[in-house]
C-alpha cells in the first residue's frame, strides 16, 4: 500500500469519516483509553516532563549527528555479519529487497507491523514477482484479509473495524466458523499464523530504533510476531527509516520507555526484541542471512530545515490520541498511511504539498499534541510553519489561508463563537479528558457531532489573532 | 567499501551536507541534563524488588511463585500439571540437573540442542517451554533472555505455555540497568547475544475493538518462578 489511500477528495473524505458513526465511536473511546492510559503511565513513573527532556535531548543529538550514527550502525552491522543498503528512494529500497528475495529464490514472505514497508509499497513490489506476503500483526492482517482495506491507526490499525465485521471477512475469506468474541477470532488467527510463519521463506519487519554502538535492531510488540518473523525465516530483512536509531543501549532503554508509555501505557511492551546480525554458526534457530535497508525517501528533506524536529517521531501515536481532528474525521479523512498531528506534519514533507497540502489545515491549532509528545515535537508549530510556507509560495494572502483552515477544521458555528466567552466557566460539568462530549444549550446540536475541545481561557478566535500577527511578524 | 554495505558514502555525504559540515570522526555522547531513569526504585533492596516485580506480574496476567532450590522440582512438577503439560522444551542448562528440577515430573523433556535438526519442530509441538532468564526487571516484570547455541529463541516463544525460572539475586530495578550492563560488555567487545528478548508476560492483542486478548503468536499463559535463595 502507497503513502496515499484512498483516491476521493479530501472533502470527501471527511464527509464520509464524520457520517460514520461506529467509526466516530470507536475512535473516540480508543482515544480515551489510550489517552488515559498513557496518562496513569506517566504519572506512575513520576518526573514525566524530565523523561520528556531526556527524550528530546536524545532525539536532538542523534538527528544532529545522524550520518555519524548510520556510519556506526553500517560499519557494527557489517561485523556483525549483516548486509546493509542504504536506499534514497522507495524505489530503491524495493529494488534491493526484490533482489534479495530472488536470489533467495523467496516464494511466501512474512512480515511484522511496519509503517515505512507501507510508505514504499514495498507489499506490492513483492507480489508483482509473484510472491506471496502475510502481515502478522492481528490487525494487520484483518486488513489484507479484507482486501487490503488500509490502516486508520498507527498503533491500532483495524481501529474502525467491529467485531462482527471482522467475523464476517473471517467467514467469507478464510471459511472461519465461530462467533465474533474476540478470544476465538484472535485464536483461529493465531493458528492460521502459526502454519505461515513456520512455511515462510523469509521475515520481513520495521525497525523501532536500532542501536549504533552494537550494530542492533529492535523491535518492540505485544503480539510477538516480530519474534516469530525473525526466529523461523532464514533469511531477514529489516527495513528502517533512517532516522529510526539511537546511539547507544543508554538511550535505547530511555526511547523505549518513552515508546510502551506513551503508545500504549505499558511500562515496557510484552517484547523487546534486540537483535544483532544474523544467528551464530552453532545457534539453532534465527536467520542465517540478515539484510538492513535504510530509507531516506524524502526524510533528509527535514535535515536542517525548519522541520527537522519532525524527524524525531518515535512513532507512539500519543499525539493521534489526543487529537480532536482526527476524533472526528479518522484515520482514513488524512488520506495517508500516517494520520493525526505528526501524518499532518511528516505527509506533507514526504508526499508534497500538492497531495497532502490540505492537512496541515486540517487542525485546530489547539496544541494538545504537542503537549502529548514524549519527546517534545512542537506539532502544532510545524503545522503553522507548513501554512505559511504554503502562503509564500503560492502567494495566497493569509486571510485566503485563514479562510481555508476554517473551512477544513477550525470552522466554529455562529453559536459556538458567541458563547466562548462564558464558556471556560460554564464548561466544566461536561469535560471528559479536555473534550466537552456533551454541550449545553445551543451546543447540544453541535456535540452530538462532535466533541469540542474544552476551551482555554483565551478565546480561540483571539488566540488564533494573535497567532497570525505572531507568525506574519515572523 | 565491502560489498556488504552498499551506497553508504553518497547517502551519508548527502545528509552531511544538509547537516552543513562533514561527517564527524568521533562523536561523544553528552551527560543528559536530565536522567530520571536513574530514580526509579533506587536504593531499593532486593527483597523490595521482589515484591515489586510480583506485583508488576498482576498486572501482565502473568503467574508468580517464590520458592528455594529445595522445593524447586515439586513446584515445577505442579506447574507442568496445572499446565496439563506432557512434552517439555527446554535450553540445555546445567542447572536444571544440578537442582534436580525435572526430578519429580514425568513429562517428556526435550533439551534444546543446536546438533539436532527438529529442534525448532520439537519445541513447537511442546506444551510448555521452560527457560532460566538472564535478568529479570522490577518495574516491568521483565525477563530478560540471551540467546546462544544452548539457549534456542524457540523455547520461551513457540510452546503454548512458558515457564521462566528467575534467580532472585538476578533482578534489577528497571530496563536502565540491563541496558547498561550490555552497554558495557559491548564497550569490552563482549556483546551477550545474537539475539536479547525481554519479555514481559503472555503475549496480546487488543486490536479488536480494543479488548484485550491474551495469548496471540507467543505463549498463552506464562508463570514466573523466583527462587530466592538463588
Amino acid at each position: 500500500m502507497p503513502m496515499r489511500i484512498g483516491a476521493d477528495p479530501f472533502k470527501d473524505r471527511v464527509e464520509k469519516g464524520l457520517n460514520d458513526a461506529f467509526m466516530r465511536n470507536s475512535v473516540r473511546s480508543a482515544q480515551e483509553r489510550l489517552y488515559g492510559k498513557r496518562l496513569d503511565a506517566a504519572e506512575e513513573l513520576g518526573s514525566w516532563e524530565d523523561w520528556r527532556n531526556l527524550g528530546e535531548e536524545i532525539r536532538s543529538h542523534t538527528l544532529e549527528n545522524l550520518d555519524y550514527y548510520l556510519y556506526e550502525l553500517s560499519e557494527k552491522m557489517e561485523e556483525n555479519g549483516g548486509h546493509v543498503y542504504f536506499a534514497k528512494t522507495a524505489e530503491d529500497a524495493n529494488h534491493y529487497i526484490q533482489e534479495v528475495v530472488k536470489r533467495k529464490n523467496g516464494k511466501k514472505i512474512i512480515k511484522s507491523k511496519s509503517m515505512v514497508t507501507e510508505e514504499i509499497s514495498m507489499n506490492e513490489a513483492l507480489e508483482s514477482l509473484g510472491c506471496e506476503v502475510i502481515e502478522s500483526d492481528l490487525g494487520e492482517y484483518i486488513l489484507q484479509i479484507d482486501d487490503h482495506d488500509p490502516p486508520s491507526h498507527i498503533v491500532v490499525p483495524a481501529l474502525h473495524k467491529n467485531k462482527s465485521q471482522i467475523r464476517d471477512v473471517f467467514k467469507e475469506k478464510l471459511g472461519y466458523l465461530n462467533t465474533d468474541k474476540p478470544e476465538e477470532l484472535t485464536l483461529f488467527a493465531r493458528e492460521k499464523l502459526r502454519e505461515e510463519f513456520l512455511s515462510a521463506d523469509i521475515g520481513i519487519t520495521g525497525c523501532n530504533f536500532a542501536v549504533a554502538e552494537s550494530g542492533t535492531i529492535t523491535l518492540v510488540t505485544n503480539e510477538g510476531n516480530a519474534r516469530l518473523a525473525t526466529t523461523l525465516p532464514q533469511t531477514q530483512i529489516t527495513v528502517m527509516g533512517m532516522e529510526r536509531i539511537v546511539p547507544t543501549w543508554e538511550e535505547l532503554d530511555v526511547m523505549i520507555s518513552l515508546l510502551s508509555r506513551s503508545a500504549v501505557g505499558q511500562k515496557l511492551t510484552t517484547y523487546v526484541t534486540a537483535l544483532t546480525g544474523p544467528k551464530a554458526t552453532l545457534e539453532g534457530d534465527g536467520p542465517e542471512e540478515f539484510h538492513l535497508v535504510i530509507v531516506d525517501n524524502g526524510r533528509s528533506n527535514m535535515i536542517g530545515t525548519k522541520f527537522q524536529e519532525a524527524l524525531h517521531c518515535i512513532r507512539c501515536a500519543a499525539c493521534i490520541n489526543v487529537c480532536p481532528v482526527y476524533r472526528h474525521v479518522g484515520g482514513h479523512g488524512y488520506g495517508s498511511i500516517y494520520p493525526g498531528p505528526i501524518g499532518a506534519v511528516i505527509s506533507p514533507l514526504l508526499g508534497g504539498y500538492e497531495e497532502y497540502g490540505e492537512l496541515p489545515f486540517a487542525s485546530t491549532l489547539c496544541a494538545a499534541c504537542t503537549d502529548a509528545c514524549p519527546v517534545k515535537i512542537p506539532l502544532h508549530e510545524l503545522l503553522n510553519k507548513h501554512r505559511k510556507k504554503m502562503i509564500e509560495g503560492k502567494g495566497l494572502t493569509a486571510e485566503k489561508i485563514a479562510m481555508r483552515g476554517f473551512q477544513y477544521g477550525t470552522t466554529l458555528p455562529i453559536l459556538y463563537q458567541v458563547g466562548t466567552k462564558l464558556a471556560p466557566f460554564l464548561s466544566l460539568p461536561f469535560q471528559t479528558n479536555g473534550f466537552l462530549t456533551k454541550g449545553p444549550g445551543p451546543l447540544k446540536a453541535w456535540t452530538t457531532i462532535r466533541d469540542m475541545p474544552a476551551p482555554n481561557n483565551e478565546r480561540f478566535r483571539d488566540w488564533f489573532q494573535k497567532r497570525q500577527k505572531e507568525d506574519l511578524g515572523e | 567499501m565491502s560489498e556488504q554495505i552498499l551506497n553508504r558514502e553518497s547517502f551519508l555525504s548527502s545528509l552531511a551536507q544538509k547537516l552543513g559540515r562533514s561527517t564527524p570522526k568521533t562523536v561523544e555522547i553528552p551527560k543528559w541534563k536530565h536522567q530520571p531513569q536513574w530514580e526509579v526504585l533506587k536504593n531499593t533492596s532486593q527483597d523490595e524488588l521482589v515484591t515489586v516485580f510480583k506485583k508488576q506480574c498482576e498486572t501482565i496476567h502473568t503467574d508468580v511463585i517464590e520458592t528455594e532450590k529445595e522445593q524447586l522440582a515439586d513446584v515445577i512438577k505442579e506447574r507442568i500439571e496445572a499446565y496439563n503439560g506432557n512434552s517439555i522444551s527446554t535450553w540445555n542448562d546445567k542447572r536444571f540437573d544440578q537442582y534436580g528440577i525435572f526430578s519429580k515430573t514425568e513429562a517428556m523433556i526435550h533439551a534444546w540442542d543446536p546438533r539436532m535438526k527438529d529442534n525448532v519442530n520439537v519445541a513447537e509441538q511442546a506444551d510448555i517451554g521452560i527457560t532460566f532468564c538472564d535478568l529479570a526487571l522490577a518495574e516491568s516484570g521483565t525477563v530478560v533472555l540471551f540467546s546462544n547455541e544452548e539457549q534456542g529463541r524457540s523455547v520461551s516463544l513457540l510452546p503454548t505455555t512458558y515457564i521462566a525460572l528467575v534467580p532472585k539475586s538476578l533482578i534489577v530495578p528497571r530496563m536502565s540497568q540491563a541496558a547498561r550492563i550490555i552497554h558495557h560488555r559491548n564497550k569490552a567487545g563482549e556483546f551477550p547475544a545474537t539475539c536479547v528478548n525481554f519479555i514481559s508476560g503472555p503475549s496480546n492483542s487488543a486490536d479488536i475493538e480494543m479488548n484485550l486478548v491474551v495469548g496471540v503468536h507467543g505463549p498463552i499463559k506464562t508463570t514466573y518462578i523466583i527462587i530466592s535463595d538463588l
